[in-house]
């Protein structure tokens, strides 16, 4: 199997554990992702928590339109959420391997296959 | 400075009209605004309207007549049509106009919205991952709201239902069958935890009102309804909304609730005050969030006030009383007007099956557009 690339640069570190990239202001305000262009200015990335909870959920039941939706077909449903950085930054993402959502519960970073040449960042359950 | 009044409106039926483009809906809705206070096409002096999808706004002089009025073409999203009522009530109570109009039209293609990133100053990969969906912000609004404030998903429903119910009532709007709670509960589910029922739909329509000095309504001899206040909020730090990769720890306020407060400044009044109110329901669950936003419970009372009808045409106050958008349909650049629309109607006292009792004298109307912005009138007879 050849290695995935990343859905885009930057979004995540390739340490162990990988950890999201964000943008924190002077102000303390952290933003995900780390902006490009001249919206970074002022902003220094910092690599964020791998651990949080869930702040709220959905499931995308019906395929998105393409563009901009660019995901594998056939279309399977897919579970998104919003995840608490506690302190930081609540970020919003795929989640992953979660029955039974709970707001509040503890979830944890991972790196998985977005196609067959993709990889993307989600949330799922601690290890 | 005068006071100013909408002395003119006028709506193309919202829904589907193959045979139509969006903006002749809109040059419909302006003919039959102008004709309803009894003006001309010429005698309006400046113009503010907008489209998402049907083209500018200030292209309508083809049909209309090339009278050289200043035009400005408005784009903001879902509150487009807020924005130009706000932009022309301005007009006129600088002392700049006498007459104005405010004129949103809309026709987009069946299916949810398909925004593209850039536009948005977002980043390829959050639409390629499928993460950029206004449904789904919607849907995790109120899945939170729920978990919090102890909403059930029959109250889900119960938006809805009346919705329908009220839409049946409505010459202009889209869907006019009512729906048992039931089969809206047991519809497909689009977004957890909000069925296909529950979400209104990208749809096509068109309204435009006519704004007036209050002196110049008088010196015509129009029957006006005035507009006691209108304001317009974009988002405040910490707020939760459309397309948002991120949001913030510290929690603030929105721009509802900005609009909301400024606008009750303004119009001097609050909103025990208010007897009829039209609330951007664009799902279920914004008309039940909307309504704390707007300042008309606590957070959760929602709960028992639609069990006990209190937003229904005869409750304490109704709520959606065309059906909202669930009913009639979402064409993005009308949608505000259409509520400011039906406000007058119910202060007229025209509104025929849909007439709420009593004699309305204050009317509210809030739509909500993304990435965060809101708008807020209140109209007073």
């Amino acid at each position: 199997m050849t290695a995935l690339t990343p859905i885009a640069p930057g979004l995540w570190t390739d340490q162990r554990p990988p950890r999201l990239i964000g943008g924190r202001g002077s102000d303390g305000r952290i933003v995900f992702p780390m902006p490009d262009g001249d919206a970074a200015s002022g902003l220094d990335p910092v690599t964020l928590s791998p651990n949080g909870t869930l702040w709220s959920w959905s499931v995308q039941r019906f395929e998105p339109k393409r563009p901009p939706y660019d995901g594998p077909s056939p279309f399977e449903p897919f579970m998104i959420g919003y995840v608490e950085l506690p302190g930081e930054v609540i970020v919003e993402a795929r989640l992953v391997g979660i029955d039974q959502p709970v707001i509040g519960m503890p979830l944890a970073l991972r790196i998985v296959a977005f196609d067959d040449a993709h990889s993307t960042f989600a949330f799922g359950p601690v290890a | 400075m005068s006071g100013v009044c909408i002395a003119g409106i006028g709506i193309h039926p919202f829904g589907r009209t193959p045979a139509r483009s969006g903006r002749d809906q809109g040059v419909f809705a302006v003919r039959a605004a102008l004709a309803d206070a009894g003006i001309e096409w010429r005698d309006v002096e400046t113009a503010f309207g907008g489209s998402a999808n049907s083209g500018s706004a200030d292209i309508m002089v083809n049909e209309l007549g090339l009278t050289g009025l200043p035009f400005v073409n408005v784009a903001n999203g879902c509150a487009t049509g807020g924005s130009a009522l706000s932009a022309a009530q301005a007009a006129i109570a600088s002392g700049a106009h006498d007459i104005a109009l405010a004129v949103g039209f809309d026709k987009h293609a069946p299916g949810a919205f398909d925004p593209r990133p850039a536009d948005w100053g977002l980043p390829d990969w959050y639409g390629e991952t499928g993460l950029m969906l206004t449904t789904q912000f919607f849907a995790m609004k109120i899945q939170r709201y729920m978990a919090l404030h102890g909403i059930s998903r029959e109250t889900l429903g119960r938006v809805a239902e009346k919705a329908f119910r009220n839409g049946a009532r409505a010459d202009h709007a889209w869907r006019r069958t009512p729906m048992s709670l039931e089969a809206i509960l047991d519809a497909q589910m689009v977004n957890d935890p909000l069925t296909k029922f529950m979400f209104c739909s990208p749809a096509e329509g068109g309204v435009a009102l006519i704004l007036m000095s209050e002196r110049k309504a008088r010196q015509l001899g129009v029957a006006s309804v005035r507009l006691k206040a209108v304001a317009f909020r974009t988002r405040p730090p910490g707020s939760f909304e459309v397309f948002a990769p991120s949001i913030d720890v510290v929690r603030g306020g929105s721009p509802t609730a900005n609009a909301s407060a400024a606008a009750f400044a303004l119009a001097g009044i609050g909103p025990e005050d208010i007897d009829v109110a039209q609330l951007q329901d664009t799902e279920s669950g914004a008309e039940i969030m909307h309504m704390a936003e707007n300042g008309f419970c606590k957070d959760g009372e929602q709960e028992q006030l639609l069990r006990d009808g209190e937003t229904e045409i005869g409750g304490a106050l109704p709520v959606n009383t065309d059906g909202g958008c669930l009913a009639c349909g979402e064409p993005i650049g009308a949608s505000g007007l259409r509520q400011v629309y039906e406000n007058v109607v119910q202060l007229r006292g025209t509104a025929g099956a849909r007439q709420v009792p009593g004699s309305p004298k204050t009317a509210y109307s809030h739509v909500y557009g993304a990435p965060g912005l809101a708008a807020v009138a209140i109209l007073e007879r």
